[in-house]
């Protein structure tokens, strides 16, 4: 019995290693009538599209170490170490890159879902400031606890984000347009909104500043997002489940998008608005839902930043980058919600390794890096197709050289070099 | 008296803050006509306002505090690199959109991200650190003096509408304005240029170089922004702060609002410009709601133009004609 037991366990072990050795094996060599599993990925347009973004994203930081050299020669080594490690030279700095990430996930989410349904969603800035209000406004004056103040900043995001649908799918207005007014007039609408509701505002508990709202720990402590001991994780009070949700959103996002229908038939309205109608999907409908959908993203953005407690909304009168830095962010993913997360950490990483480059440099070196980069994605078209033309030459090189080396079949003259070896031993 | 005044007050702002942006929304115009959509609008001013002002800043550096003979040659010498500044910049769009056929709304936002940070990190290699505004120098303006007038203590009407705020950049402007409505409607070029956003297809098959006439549409939006950015930058008054307040997706709603036609942008910019200055004055204008217990009322002015412009555009949207082949990148090989 014992005995049994350590066989069926060494066996089960030796038939483990032996698949993961033939897993190894099939990455290189092709097995099974099909080609290397390697060779497989590396056609694929997504590997290509991430490989596209590194390309940007390289050129863009070595445009920036250029541009520091111009600017400060004895610092720029220093300035391009500073902002490419100090994102993760200490927990602090790092839960700052998750904080700062966050808000950037949802809008880079806005975005990207908007592209997806070819839409360009230019008004995120004005649908993550009314998430934000929605949210204060719910924690603040209905006291209500955090997770409804989330839900509350997703409806401001989709009462922003259904007014250019509307004008797009009824009217006819193109959404870009709709959007950048929009923009305006949600920033002067909150504005006004804030100054008009004293208790929203810090002056209303004693203090002299009538530009913020209160901090949040002050009035309703419920609404601050729960922090689950992260914060005493990372030594920093920035940390917080936001992140986690934001990744958890993105997921589903992406479920949304590439394995239901109703996601197909959003992506058929943005792909051929006439080849969907005829399908049969109600493309107006799309249209708007598309727009709801993303307004509702950015919208949470603004609430997670806003929940955190640390931030008070201070009346501005120009736009907050956050909502306009979520277009590079979707950009530099491909609109993919997964690769979202990873190219709004990129851009919150290098966006604190630039805050720790001052005051040698202007932070703004950052903005360049990143206005770079989009440019460069702008003909990532291109650049995708240089890369597909030059895998596509290395392996066709490669084939030639293995059926020159390898004789797949007798009669093929112009290949067998080897026959006629085998002929000379024999 | 005072009424009167204040009325004169409003005339000269609501001209100056239309400069800019009649400038920005007929750049913008040439650029669609063609058949490129010019977002980078805002970027591009912000770049012919740094231009225009680090090339002010450097001549009043040099001058030590003294006024210069000439002021106005001065002033036309900035007008000039300022286009300069705004005409190249804009190449860097019209080499995305044309040659690589890129997405020409991305282009434009990398552009209009770019402008900014440069602008910020430029004045600080050059003032120092943390000094990002750069100072334009008062004697710009022009003043009754330049005409022979004398400048009296109390100006009246005309004097306020006419010399408050008056700038090179007004009459050169104006001037714009008139050229490009001649060239538009009663030129070859025009018809040409007009042609390459209608049909791009249809014009080449005529021997029109598609290629060449979006380069040059786009490069005079970069010229007439430029200027414009310089504009803002003067009318703003507190010199640059590396922004010019949304001017350029402004000067957008005010090229839609004016139908991609010369004179009714020139309405409109006036139109929204009136908002814009009311924004400032709506307080010691009798007839108009002052909207007392409001904190904060001038965001109501503010936001009225934005609001009257997507009524008009609601209920105009299917007379609003748009270039037929704007944003899409022309491809030779393509039916």
């Amino acid at each position: 019995m014992k005995n049994n037991f350590w066989n069926g366990l060494g066996g089960w072990f030796k038939k483990t290693a032996q698949n993961i050795g033939r897993w190894f094996k099939s990455l290189f060599v092709s097995m099974d009538d099909k080609e290397p599993k390697l060779r497989t990925l590396i056609k694929k347009d997504s590997f290509i599209a991430v490989l596209s973004s590194l390309t940007s994203i390289l050129i863009g930081v070595l445009f920036g170490f250029v541009l520091l050299l111009i600017l400060n020669p004895g610092h720029a080594l220093g300035g391009l170490g500073a902002m490419l490690t100090t994102g993760l030279s200490n927990p602090v700095s790092f839960a700052n890159v998750l904080y700062s990430s966050t808000p950037l996930i949802m809008t880079g989410l806005a975005v990207g879902f908007a592209f997806r349904t070819g839409l360009f969603d230019i008004g995120a800035p004005g649908q993550y400031l009314m998430g934000a209000f929605f949210a204060l406004y719910g924690a603040i004056i209905l006291s209500l606890p955090w997770w409804v103040c989330l839900l509350l900043a997703m409806l401001g995001g989709a009462i922003m984000g259904a007014i250019p649908g509307i004008f797009k799918a009824l009217l006819n207005v193109n959404e870009v347009i709709t959007c950048i007014m929009f923009n305006w007039i949600g920033l002067f609408v909150v504005n006004l909104s804030i100054s008009n509701i004293p208790p929203m505002l810090q002056s209303y508990y004693g203090s002299v500043q009538a530009d913020r709202t209160v901090k949040l720990i002050t009035v309703n402590e419920s609404a601050l997002i729960p922090r689950w001991g992260l914060d005493t994780l990372f030594g920093s009070n920035y940390m917080n489940i936001g992140f986690i949700l934001a990744v958890l959103i993105a997921v589903v996002i992406f479920i949304l998008l590439n394995k239901t229908t109703f996601g197909y038939e959003l992506k058929a309205c943005g792909f051929n608005k006439n080849s969907a109608k005829y399908a049969g999907i109600n493309e107006k409908k799309s249209i708007i839902l598309s727009m709801i959908i993303a307004g509702a993203l950015a919208g949470i953005g603004g609430g997670f930043y806003y929940l955190s407690g640390v931030s008070q909304y201070q009346i501005a009168k120009v736009l907050q980058g956050v909502g306009f830095n979520g277009i590079p962010v979707a950009l530099l993913a491909s609109s993919n919600p997964i690769g979202i997360i990873f190219s709004a950490l990129f851009v919150s990483y290098i966006t604190v390794g630039g805050n720790a480059m001052q005051p040698e440099f202007a932070k703004e070196v950052i903005d360049i890096i990143i206005s770079v980069i989009i440019y460069l994605s702008a003909f990532s078209l291109l650049f995708r197709n240089i890369i597909k033309k030059k895998i596509a030459e290395r392996i066709e090189k490669k084939e030639l050289k293995y059926q020159l080396k390898t004789p797949t079949s007798v009669g093929d003259e112009g290949h067998g070099v080897l026959p006629s070896e085998q002929e000379k031993e024999g | 008296m005072l009424g009167l005044n204040i009325f004169a007050d409003l005339i000269s702002g609501t001209i100056l803050f239309a400069i800019p942006l009649l400038l920005v929304a007929l750049g913008g115009m040439t650029s669609e006509r063609s058949g490129t959509i010019n977002i980078a609008l805002e970027g591009i001013m912000i770049v012919g306002a740094l231009a225009g002002c680090l090339f002010l800043r450097a001549v009043n550096t040099s001058l030590n505090g003294t006024i210069p003979n000439n002021p106005q040659l001065i002033m036309l010498a900035a007008i000039l690199v300022a286009a300069l500044a705004g005409g190249i910049f804009s190449l860097l769009l019209a080499f995305a959109s044309i040659n690589l056929k890129a997405d020409q709304t991305i282009g434009g936002t990398a552009l209009n991200m770019l402008a900014p940070a440069f602008a910020i990190v430029l004045a600080w290699a050059i003032q120092g650190q943390g000094q990002t505004t750069i100072y334009i120098p008062s004697w710009i303006a022009i003043r009754p003096e330049n005409f022979g007038l004398i400048a009296s203590a109390t100006p009246g009407f005309w004097e306020t509408v006419i010399f408050k705020s008056f700038y090179l950049t007004t009459p050169i402007a104006l001037l714009i304005l008139i050229v490009t409505t001649i060239v538009y409607n009663k030129t070859r070029f025009g018809l040409r240029l007009r042609s390459c956003g209608e049909h791009p297809q249809a014009a080449d098959s005529l021997g029109i170089n598609v290629y060449k006439m979006r380069y040059i549409g786009v490069l005079i939006s970069g010229i007439f922004a430029g200027i414009g950015g310089l504009a803002f930058t003067v009318a703003a008054g507190s010199g640059f702060q590396s922004d010019v307040a949304g001017y350029g997706f402004l000067g957008l709603a005010v090229m839609i609002f004016g139908n991609w036609k010369p004179i009714r942008i020139f309405f409109a910019a006036l139109f929204f410009a009136l908002f814009k200055t009311l924004s400032g004055l709506a307080s010691s204008i009798p007839f108009l709601p002052d909207f007392t217990g409001v904190a904060n009322s001038q965001y109501i002015y503010l936001m009225l133009p934005y609001i009257v412009t997507m009524i008009v555009l609601a209920l105009t949207s299917k007379s609003s004609r748009a270039p037929k082949a704007e944003g899409i990148p022309y491809d030779k090989g393509l039916r």
